[in-house]
């Protein structure tokens, strides 16, 4: 079992002729993953490695019966994209797209909030469960299959390092999620949280935040009342001057609010074993989940 | 993006939201000349500089008569002014923002920004103004009134309403206030801001509501549609000079104070391998995301500008090869090790995508390397060299 990915995921590519886009369609198809389609306006018609590319989302799903799609569409137009999609009735929609203006995302949250597309993103490495399908830019060799571990972060290389060292110590993932490092996301902790709660092949789970915002608050608060699994968890940012954007649109310390200090205590205080050091976390993780 | 608030009062006046009369002054006869033209006293000279907390740091007078204006302007202008958020080394004042003093009846606060859980645009208001705003959400958090605005249905008359009633604005002033409400709103979408604060926004004797202070951020992700903003305002005397350095080459940089430098890919990442320098017993000279999908140029870049900083005594590269491939990192290693003289100890550890031939040209370049094994051995190392 695994969470929003898995082997009857049908991939379409918006972006699918960018040297980006190609890059990483053809990686999730050496992967595994069931790429049906690819779209890109004024290229519908032709195919990129025999996958057939159409000219709007709505099209190729009614083609192939894409029930998932990835973006690589540049930040002016991303949010177009995302809401492209929604409109064509994709179930999940995956945005890798870094640098989408805050107020675009506001608006396609609302109307997100109107659909039944569930969004992953933006700016995140993707989504992959291990083994089944890869929607998404990780490194597939790093994962193992099987479970019994679930991992959810807001970075991409820093979900990487956790699952390389996962993998390390012999622990196998469910499903792997970037929800992303912008300000405003699609699916958030929580939302990943409940699902790995309902996954009976997820045992634990490895929850990677940052500084900025108060998702992690949040979530520590939910993992309280909610969650019968061991939750380990990471937050960058220790020594994050305030003020200062950390490459992430969203990782900013803003006064006193959002500083992983403040993170990593309420973490602890609602029962998560929260790793300072993240040349640690595979250790931690075998101690918590080995038990 | 940060602007000055001489810079923000422009785009107010713009948008027809009542600020004070006045000018910038660039030396204390222009200072004068400025406060000549108001006509009448007292007149406030400012401090420009892109940080808050101005006033208590010396760099905002009130004058009574031009010889007072000359003196302030003079006293400003030039002077190293050192605020809560300036840091301890403060910042030169350039420039000073020269305005007709008002009567005064009450001090208020208005801002707008996004808020990151509803996704919509919210408006905070507050009766106590002057303050800071978070002292006030601590202290007396039901003086404060959140109007959440979808972004998608844009602002309501019920949405100023609301604002102007719980700040219980005189009758007189209601309408002036909803209508300067609703064009900050507009000022706010039309540039893309993260934030639009007025602190004080001020209730003079008359009535009126003024801008008294005025305070704008722009989303960096969205100034590829405000070009004019970047062209006209960005002041880069205000940014860190290797900050602006890495911009150009779209890097994530961030000066800082310790003396590891660091090169990470990936923003989680880089922060990261910053705790991890710390609590190996060092310091980071910097945060530096070359980003996923850099290019052996911008690795070059990336390596040239952690070098040219005089204070590192140690290079801790950690990349975990995704998008960006392994390879890729060490050809712009050492590409920019053949450019430079390498005085430093350089730790790398890579690991992911391509790995192999990644550490095969780092091996062949000939460079004295600390091969990390992994993120924990290369925090370690580095610290070991510096400490």
């Amino acid at each position: 079992m695994s969470i929003f990915v898995n082997s009857d995921t049908k991939l379409v590519v918006q972006g699918i002729t960018g040297k980006e886009g190609q890059f990483h369609t053809r990686q999730c198809i050496l992967y595994g993953t069931n790429v049906v389609a690819g779209v890109t306006p004024g290229k519908g018609g032709n195919d990129m490695d025999g996958v057939p590319i159409f000219n709007s989302v709505k099209q190729a799903v009614k083609k192939t019966g894409a029930n998932c799609s990835m973006i690589f569409v540049p930040p002016p137009f991303a949010a177009d994209a995302i809401m492209e999609s929604a409109d064509a009735g994709v179930e999940l929609i995956v945005a890798i797209t870094e640098g989408i203006p805050v107020l675009d995302m506001a608006r396609v949250k609302h109307v997100l909030n109107q659909s039944g597309s569930r969004l992953i993103g933006p700016n995140c490495p993707g989504i992959i469960t291990p083994g089944e399908a890869k929607v998404g830019i990780m490194p597939g060799p790093i994962h193992k299959p099987g479970g019994p571990i679930g991992v959810v972060s807001r970075s991409g290389t820093l979900t990487y390092e956790v699952v390389y060292q996962l993998t390390r110590e012999g622990l196998g993932q469910t499903t792997c999620i970037g929800i992303g490092g912008d300000p405003i996301n699609g699916t958030n902790f929580i939302d990943c949280l409940s699902a790995f709660e309902k996954d009976p092949d997820t045992k634990g789970v490895v929850m990677v935040g940052e500084i900025g915002g108060n998702a992690e608050e949040n979530a520590a608060d939910y993992i309280k009342a909610n969650l019968s699994k061991p939750v380990v968890g990471f937050v960058a940012g220790i020594t994050a001057p305030p003020g200062r954007r950390m490459g992430h649109a969203g990782a900013i310390i803003s006064g006193s609010s959002g500083t992983a200090g403040a993170k990593i205590e309420k973490l602890r205080s609602c029962g998560v074993t929260v790793c300072e050091n993240l040349g640690d976390i595979g250790k931690v993780c075998a101690e918590v989940f080995g038990e | 993006m940060k602007i000055h608030e001489f810079q923000a009062k422009a785009l107010f006046k713009q948008y027809e939201v009542p600020v004070p009369n006045g000018g910038v002054a660039k030396d204390a006869g222009e200072a004068v000349r400025t406060a000549e033209s108001l006509a009448k006293f007292p007149v406030v000279v400012k401090a420009q500089i892109h940080a808050g907390g101005r006033g208590k740091g010396g760099g905002v007078k009130v004058s009574k008569t031009l010889d007072e204006v000359k003196e302030n302007a003079a006293a400003i202008i030039g002077m190293n002014l050192v605020t809560h958020q300036t840091g301890p080394e403060g910042k030169t004042v350039k420039q000073v923002l020269v305005e007709e003093g008002l009567e005064i009846k009450k001090e208020l606060y208005l801002s707008l920004i996004i808020d990151r859980d509803t996704a919509n645009i919210m408006v905070i208001a507050s009766e106590a103004g002057g303050m800071e705003i978070e002292e006030v959400a601590a202290s007396t958090p039901e003086k404060i009134i959140k109007v959440q605005i979808n972004p998608l249905l844009g602002i309501q008359p019920y949405h100023s309403r609301q604002a102007a009633f719980g700040l219980n604005l005189p009758a007189a002033a209601i309408k002036p206030f909803t209508r300067m409400l609703n064009q900050l709103y507009r000022l706010f979408v039309d540039y893309d801001c993260s934030l639009v604060e007025i602190n004080p926004l001020v209730l003079t004797a008359d009535d009126a509501v003024i801008a008294l202070d005025a305070k704008m951020d722009f989303d960096d992700n969205a100034l590829f549609r405000h070009k004019e903003i970047v062209e006209e305002y960005r002041d880069i005397d205000e940014e860190d000079p290797l900050e602006v350095e890495a911009s150009k080459y779209n890097l994530n940089y961030i000066n800082m104070d310790g003396n590891v430098g660091n090169m990470v890919n990936g923003a989680g990442l880089a922060m990261a391998v910053m705790d991890t320098i710390k609590l190996a017993g060092a310091e980071p000279a910097n945060f530096l995301d070359v980003g996923g999908g850099a290019t052996a140029e911008m690795v070059e870049n990336g390596f040239r500008i952690i070098l040219s900083d005089e204070k590192v005594k140690g290079i801790l590269i950690n990349i975990f090869g995704g998008i960006l491939r392994c390879d890729i990192l060490a050809q712009g290693v050492v590409a920019a090790a053949k450019n430079m003289d390498i005085k430093v100890p350089v730790v790398v550890r890579m690991e992911g995508t391509n790995v192999e031939e990644g550490r095969k040209i780092l091996e062949d370049s000939g460079m004295k390397l600390f091969t990390a094994v992994d993120m924990k051995d290369a925090g370690k190392q580095v610290a070991r060299i510096v400490c």
